[in-house]
């Protein structure tokens, strides 16, 4: 189970080889990526906790933050000159772009139902009281979930262990990528991972004591790996082509919980 | 002051027309460079609070001309005055390529001084006609800078349709200004202001939305957009960088200054200027993103931004119509700072734009790569600037972005369901905005600047000289000012946004948004994530010691023949997503279908299309020449018919009046019957 952690500690250690086309940018990406997940770590409160830093739009930071990381890894795939790299980064720019709708559009809902605009203050007066929030709750959670497959090049958008550089496309673009840089890649990706788990996490913890968060935190980072476990199991990759239909409906579904607030606020007149 | 200014301008003119041409970028660049520092002089007492107010007495024609300098006015000019001196000292540089063009360049030079001069009178004019006059000779000199390469037939069409579009711009704003000067007899802005007072909030919304189209078509508003991706290409890229980074702001500059003179509806107004700038802005960068032409695809994120500050500037004014303070306050504000953001970061790409056409002779981003090894600085000054634009952090994109966010988000507290489902829409789409500018700045940097070279190029590529680099470094280094200490530009901002707080009472209820605080916040964020990513460099360099470094080729997937031909290209880059946005655009494609076992060399051609233009431009067009054409008979070539022509001129010029004399005499005479 350890595997993964002792790979990264590895490759840690190992020099490295740099392909000749490549510039500066391909040096400094995996650093830089690394550095924007980190940042956007710290915005990312711990149950009734504040993040290390926490201010008034600070979700926006966070998206923008890690479009900087991703930013960067796109560029340093295309210095490569490989087409199978630059097919990667296509399709890595091009998801994106279709999931931060949805992101934002969820983080709005929540910023019209609870009156406040970083993450922290959602989180915290986020009163999961009747049973349409809870469906909010639940809908909110998939959409998470769904937004953390795509970011991390998960099973139904991209197949991570595939044996086929033209099926894949997160894992394509950092071909060229050795030792401590690959390493540090790696090692973001689990990161972010992380992240996403906590900020599902945050949606349910909110308003708790201290003594129930952490067991309750670690119970659904858990659940978390299980259930993308579970979804890569038993769900086969989508046709790349399907895969933007797909992001969009996560939208769309996002949209779902905007109109779902409205109700509960009654703004329908 | 005006008169040193008037001097200054009719002297230095004189001089550029009599000495040698080495002198002439010279005797301009000073001159820009002189303008400069007497407006900042005046601008910077004016935003932090006194006004510099003179008053000229014109003729009796159009009576008074107020010369005010406000706290709007002074954002401006110091906006203008920073990429003008930019503009001058890259263009000196980058003009000595056409020392043989004696003639142009003399004529280059005027039209740029007078470029300056009509800007900062423009800014500063508060009376309709001389505006107008400024207007239009800032339209004409314009005009002059963009046709700099006129053997080029291309260019010739480019400006043509320049000119055209800035004249039905001025038909709009003429218009305006006369209507407000027939009913009150002046046209001072002073006149507006108490004209709209005492009228119905209908007609002051007409009058507004007539003035409104005018300034739109100079700022690029869709669908007034279709001159800009013609006009910034044709035109050398100095002045590209000027036009995009300042001459469609004055636009803007123009709608604000309406926005004060005129009592209107504010939610009304606020909606429209909301609804055309999202689509401005999805449009303008869905179509740049499958732009081939480095500059055409600059251009339309001049449109893009353009619909980005739009927002802003709808947002204020909505918190204005429904007196949610803090919301006009972002709204502005962030309309404002991306104003002078843009300014910045699109002038310098237009001149990274310029050094690889200088290097390599072409704008096709197909047949460029690899550039990086060969002309770092300008790679490492477009990365910046592709960053700073597509609105990421630690850069000052990121700020005025981040303001009309909030601005938008703090919205949600006073509103009704149409405007929070205006509310999602806008910030999906400002959210897809975002999305659409990182493909295509990743796709524009990575094909131009990485990989390697794509196609054999006739010269060798060589780095720009010191000079031509020195004024882009001098606007990265404001960019990276306004990123870390954004707050320094948000305090100057205060003056301009009270302008438009005063004109309306605000409820006091309204929760106050910390996100003018956060702006602390994340500054010290900034600096984190720079700090951070120097230490982890660090780290590295640390753990890796004593390992090996070695480089190797590229990792093909077990191919070893390896070639730059198989590369990503830009067009296979965007492919998916040109494959998704198909009904919206308008690519036309060639292709040649391979049916051989052993195919022969194919040809694959794209080449995207406006559908917008092909509505609004091209199919009105049409019809008029159609129309046109039924008179063709006219025009035959004999000499005798044109005569003939003329001798019926003017027999009907002398036989009209007797004729209606006549029917008026026969009128009465029925009338006394």
């Amino acid at each position: 189970m350890m595997q993964p952690v002792k790979d990264v500690i590895r490759l840690f250690r190992k020099g490295a080889i740099y392909s000749e086309t490549t510039s500066i940018i391909f040096r400094i990406s995996p650093v830089i990526y690394f550095s924007t997940v980190f940042m956007a770590c710290l915005v990312v409160p711990f149950g009734s906790y504040k993040g290390i830093v926490s201010f008034d739009g600070d979700f926006i930071f966070f998206a923008y933050v890690l479009a900087l990381g991703k930013f960067f890894n796109i560029i340093s795939a295309m210095d490569t000159g490989s087409s199978f790299e630059g097919m990667g980064a296509s399709r890595e720019a091009l998801y994106s772009m279709f999931a931060e709708p949805a992101f934002f559009i969820l983080v709005g809902s929540f910023a019209l139902f609870t009156g406040n605009t970083s993450f922290h203050k959602i989180f915290s007066t986020l009163h999961l009281g009747s049973s349409i929030t809870y469906m909010l709750g639940g809908l909110a959670a998939f959409v998470l979930i769904m937004i953390a497959m795509i970011e991390n090049s998960r099973m139904p958008v991209d197949d991570p262990k595939t044996h086929l550089e033209l099926t894949m496309v997160h894992e394509v673009m950092v071909l060229d990528n050795s030792g401590f840089d690959l390493g540090l890649i790696l090692f973001t990706g689990y990161l972010k991972f992380a992240m996403y788990g906590a900020l599902i996490a945050d949606f349910f913890i909110g308003g708790l004591s201290i003594m129930w968060t952490i067991p309750i935190f670690l119970m659904i980072q858990i659940l978390f790996a299980i259930v993308i476990g579970l979804i890569e199991s038993f769900m086969a990759r989508f046709r790349m082509n399907h895969n933007p239909q797909f992001i969009l409906t996560l939208s769309s579904v996002s949209f779902l919980i905007f109109l779902g607030v409205l109700l509960v606020l009654d703004k329908f007149v | 002051m005006i008169n040193i200014l008037f001097v200054i301008l009719l002297s230095s003119i004189v001089s550029i027309l009599r000495v040698n041409i080495k002198a002439k970028g010279i005797i301009a660049v000073s001159t820009i460079i002189v303008f400069a520092l007497i407006s900042s002089v005046i601008s910077i007492s004016a935003i932090l609070g006194n006004n510099y107010e003179i008053i000229l007495s014109g003729p009796i024609l159009f009576g008074k001309v107020p010369v005010v300098v406000d706290s709007l006015s002074a954002w401006f000019v110091l906006t203008i005055n920073f990429t003008m001196i930019t503009g001058a000292l890259y263009g000196f540089n980058y003009m000595k390529k056409y020392g043989s063009m004696k003639n142009e360049i003399t004529l280059h030079c005027i039209a740029f001084v007078l470029v300056h001069f009509a800007l900062l009178g423009i800014c500063s004019v508060q009376n309709g006609f001389i505006f107008l006059l400024l207007w239009e000779l800032m339209a004409l000199s314009a005009f002059t800078l963009v046709i700099f390469e006129h053997e080029k037939p291309e260019t010739i069409k480019a400006g043509l349709n320049y000119l055209i579009q800035s004249h039905v711009s001025i038909v709009f704003i003429m218009l305006g200004f006369i209507y407000v000067a027939f009913k009150t007899g002046s046209f001072g802005f002073d006149a507006i202001v108490e004209f709209s007072k005492h009228q119905s909030v209908l007609s002051g919304t007409a009058l507004f939305l007539c003035f409104f189209i005018g300034f739109a078509i100079k700022s690029g508003f869709v669908p007034f957009h279709t001159w800009l991706p013609y006009a910034h290409p044709a035109a050398p890229t100095h002045v590209s960088g000027i036009m995009s980074g300042v001459l469609i702001k004055i636009g803007i500059y123009g709608i604000l200054r309406m926005l004060l003179i005129i009592n209107t509806d504010y939610t009304t107004i606020g909606f429209i200027i909301l609804f055309i700038s999202l689509f401005t802005g999805i449009y303008g960068v869905m179509l740049a993103t499958i732009q081939h032409n480095l500059k055409k695809l600059l251009a339309y994120h001049s449109v893009e931004n353009i619909g980005i500050i739009g927002i802003g500037i709808g947002l204020g004014c909505i918190g204005l119509g429904v007196s949610n303070k803090w919301m006009a306050i972002l709204g502005f504000s962030g309309a404002l700072l991306h104003t002078l953001n843009h300014s910045l970061f699109k002038s310098l790409l237009f001149y990274c734009a310029g050094n690889v056409y200088q290097a390599a002779h072409t704008l096709n981003v197909e047949r460029l790569g690899g550039l990086i090894k060969k002309m770092p600085n300008t790679a490492i000054l477009f990365l910046v600037a592709a960053i700073a634009i597509c609105g990421l952090p630690p850069l000052n994109g990121f700020i005025s972005e981040f303001m009309i966010y909030a601005g938008l988000y703090n919205w949600l507290y006073s509103s009704n369901l149409i405007s929070l489902i205006a509310i999602i829409f806008t910030v999906g789409g400002l959210v897809l905005i975002g999305g659409l500018a990182l493909l295509c700045f990743t796709k524009a940097f990575s094909i131009v600047f990485l990989g390697t070279s794509r196609y054999e190029l006739h010269d060798e590529i060589r780095e720009t000289g010191f000079w031509q680099l020195f004024p882009m470094y001098l606007t990265v280094a404001f960019m990276i000012i306004i990123g870390l200490f954004p707050k320094m530009f948000i305090s100057l901002l205060q003056q301009p946004v009270s302008l438009f707080l005063r004109k309306v009472v605000f409820d006091q209820n309204i929760i106050k948004v910390g996100a003018i605080d956060s702006l602390q916040t994340i500054s010290w964020l900034f600096f984190g994530l720079i700090l951070f990513v120097i230490a982890l460099l660090g780290l590295r360099k640390f753990m890796s010691r004593n390992r090996i470094i070695e480089s190797g080729t590229t990792w093909g997937c077990g191919y070893t023949n390896a070639s730059s031909k198989i590369q990503y290209t830009a067009g296979s880059y965007v492919r998916s997503y040109a494959k998704l946005a198909k009904p919206f655009l308008d690519i036309e494609k060639k292709e040649v279908e391979i049916s051989e076992v052993f195919p022969s060399e194919k040809h694959y051609e794209t080449d995207p299309y406006d559908k917008i233009e092909r509505i609004f431009i091209d199919a009105p067009l049409k019809l008029i020449n159609k129309i046109t054409n039924q008179f063709m008979f006219l025009q035959n070539g004999h000499l005798q018919i044109y005569i003939l022509y003329g001798i019926i001129f003017i027999a009907t010029v002398i036989c009209l009046p007797l004729i209606i004399d006549k029917i008026i005499m026969i009128l009465h005479f029925l009338n006394n019957l």
